[in-house]
């Protein structure tokens, strides 16, 4: 069993962990999509920048964030002793 | 094969995704033949259905913890897939890509939705509810906050919001069905349910689940294939998804000359719609960019908050595989999701373009009501031309048809063979009958282990809980059938309130019950019931009297006020209240590190 102080150390991290994740998430759940109008003045991979970030863009830097921040909680875990 | 069935895992669906092809190849091969089309559509959902039958009665179990969560020996890659095949319904399958056809930009944020809301999953709950080893959402909330209060609460929630949810499936399963078998939609509802059933009913959440990962299988075949195909056809190469940006532009430069959105239906035609929004164009109003952003949340704080989906994280062996088994979800959502636009534009285009031979806007309407595919399904109701101006050309505002058929009859639209058809339906069967089962498990469970067991009759034997669960299933199974044969609701309309229904009365209470130790029963009590009864009274506010929607939330976006007034009223009255007891406070902390036991036992 852990320490007291090494859970503690846990939680601080994985909440810190948690608050990057969320601002990410928040930026293109939310934030990107308001300026869904002005993005489509650019384009990209020959899309306009608006759609192709709500049909596609979004959703894969979801698949990604997910990957790295799951990776980086496992680090955490295994750090501060308290992985399975 | 030696050992058990889970460490043969790989070999059988490799197996099983290697018969599914051969077996599609026969298909062909009997086309060649000459054998009909509807004998295919028949021979592919029906065995289909006959392999998903077989998996149910293999996974049959009398242990508890295997009829509840699999036995917790599920593999994070495999949960992937079953709570892909869980959450993708028949309106992702069926409904997505038309709703992104008719609907435009405004329309993504259903996709955009339904894909973040596995990062608050993954973030805020999953791996916390696997440590703290409940069966149901309820169980968590139940023992969480104590008392037979809150643990109610959450039941009644899960019900409405589940319930709310299945009848649409089951709807999807009767309309497939009724298609491919050339039966009458009531029977096809009762033949779909019989379906849905044979694959939970005798093994609960394990043959749900392996049932699940089949469906996701014969699913995502029969999604890519027809647009990978069309899109060769089409000259925009094998990987579609990343190439149709080209497509994108030549609609917005058609839907000029054709008028769209500036020519408008003269008369509504029922469920019918015609095309009157551009594809790409977002609209740069305060008001537009709102509603966008509003549906966004109500759906991710929805995906977060429905117990079907939560309950399936508690089946995988451990927390690390938990919160990998939500990576992998979202990988398997991410591959029907990203491709849903591409098949909403090349349909779109294929319809559209007069320089394709199948463009049919600005042809002689006589000419039209000739070919093959508008004659079908203007017979099955599905499609309608009106020629309002008389001028015998058919124009964008004349052209009439449901969301569903992007889906339906796009390998009609674009001339693939019948066997495409045949695969189509089968995986819209196998996306509408894995989630009704996830659904219907996710009631009967709640009820069964959390009314039945922990409220009314705590000393039930093993046997006598297993039996309450199956006749549950049963019951409410055939409630949501009767209901769906009384096609109150469109598919899509019913699902987007399951979302609002969930998040309403559960994502605060679930999310602060790990993130807040302060919060406590009255507080959770709160939060469940005002919040609940505050995003249905707005519901019925707008949906069903004279009021004028608040800030553009409308009925699909209610969820906004509920999750608005639980927040608010857990927070205000858990702090009036003493805080929760210092053994209370100890489990919260326990449930934060994946390592150690689970709070509750392993069979409980």
């Amino acid at each position: 069993m852990a320490t007291k102080k090494m859970r503690q150390m846990h939680w601080q991290r994985t909440r810190n962990l948690t608050f990057i994740t969320l601002g990410i998430w928040f930026v293109f759940a939310f934030l990107i999509h308001w300026f869904g109008a002005q993005l489509n003045q650019a384009s990209f991979l020959g899309f306009p920048l608006g759609f192709y970030m709500a049909a596609q863009g979004s959703p894969l830097i979801f698949v990604l964030l997910l990957m790295w921040s799951t990776y980086r909680q496992e680090k955490i875990d295994e750090e501060c002793g308290v992985a399975e | 094969m030696n050992g058990r069935f889970i460490d043969n895992l790989s070999k059988v669906y490799g197996l099983y995704t290697g018969g599914f092809l051969i077996f599609i190849g026969l298909m062909a091969g009997l086309e060649q033949l000459g054998v009909s089309a509807a004998t295919l559509g028949i021979l592919f959902v029906s065995f289909t259905i006959l392999i998903y039958a077989a998996i149910g009665w293999i996974s049959r179990t009398m242990q508890v913890d295997e009829y509840y969560v699999a036995g917790r020996e599920v593999p994070a890659f495999y949960n992937g897939m079953a709570t892909a095949a869980d959450w993708m319904s028949g309106a992702s399958f069926v409904a997505m890509a038309g709703g992104v056809y008719f609907g435009g930009y405004s329309y993504l944020a259903f996709i955009v939705g339904w894909t973040g809301g596995y990062v608050l999953v993954n973030s805020l709950l999953a791996p916390y509810l696997r440590k703290f080893g409940c069966y149901t959402v309820p169980d968590f909330i139940g023992t969480r906050y104590g008392g037979n209060v809150a643990r109610l609460l959450a039941v009644i929630v899960l019900v409405v919001a589940s319930f709310t949810y299945v009848t649409a499936q089951i709807n999807a399963t009767g309309t497939i069905a009724a298609r491919a078998l050339q039966i009458p939609f009531e029977l096809g509802v009762w033949f779909g349910l019989l379906g849905i059933l044979l694959c939970s009913m005798l093994g609960g959440m394990r043959a749900v689940t392996w049932t699940q990962v089949a469906q996701y299988i014969v699913l995502i075949i029969a999604y890519l294939v027809p647009v990978v195909w069309m899109s060769n056809a089409q000259g925009f190469g094998a990987v579609p998804q990343i190439s149709y940006g080209a497509a994108v532009d030549r609609i917005t430069e058609l839907e000029a000359l054709h008028g769209v959105g500036t020519l408008l239906p003269e008369a509504p035609q029922g469920g019918l719609r015609a095309l009157t929004t551009a594809h790409a164009a977002a609209s740069d109003s305060a008001l537009a960019s709102w509603k966008f952003v509003t549906l966004v949340l109500v759906l991710m704080a929805g995906t977060a908050s429905l117990p079907h989906i939560l309950m399936r994280y508690f089946t995988t062996p451990s927390v690390r595989a938990a919160r990998r088994s939500v990576v992998w979800s979202l990988f398997f959502i991410f591959l029907l999701y990203f491709t849903a636009p591409a098949l909403a534009t090349f349909t779109k285009l294929q319809i559209m373009d007069p320089a394709l031979a199948t463009g049919i806007i600005g042809r002689p309407v006589a000419d039209v009501m000739a070919i093959d595919w508008i004659q079908q399904w203007s017979n099955v109701g599905f499609l309608k031309i009106v020629d309002s101006n008389r001028d015998g050309l058919l124009q964008i505002n004349e052209f009439f048809m449901r969301g569903d058929i992007v889906v339906l009859a796009t390998p009609e639209i674009a001339g693939l063979p019948y066997v495409i058809s045949g695969l189509v339906a089968a995986g819209g069967m196998a996306a509408a009958m894995s989630t009704a089962d996830g659904l219907l498990l996710a009631i009967a469970n709640a009820l069964s282990h959390d009314l039945y067991y922990k409220i009314i009759d705590p000393d039930a034997d093993t046997r006598t809980r297993l039996i309450v669960a199956r006749v549950l299933l049963v019951v409410i199974g055939a409630g949501g059938a009767f209901i769906a044969s009384l096609q109150l609701s469109n598919i899509l309309g019913a699902v987007a309130w399951a979302f609002s229904f969930a998040c309403s009365g559960l994502f605060f209470p679930l999310v602060l019950g790990v993130w807040w130790k302060r919060a406590n029963r009255q507080g959770a009590i709160a939060g469940m019931g005002l919040g609940f009864a505050a995003g249905t009274y707005y519901l019925y506010l707008v949906r069903f009297t004279d009021m004028q929607p608040w800030l553009g939330l409308d009925h699909l976006r209610f969820g906004i006020v509920g999750m608005a007034v639980s927040l608010v009223s857990m927070v205000v009255v858990s702090l009036l209240t003493p805080e929760p007891d210092e053994e209370t406070q100890a489990m919260v902390d326990k449930i934060r590190i994946p390592s150690g036991k689970s709070i509750l036992a392993g069979t409980h």
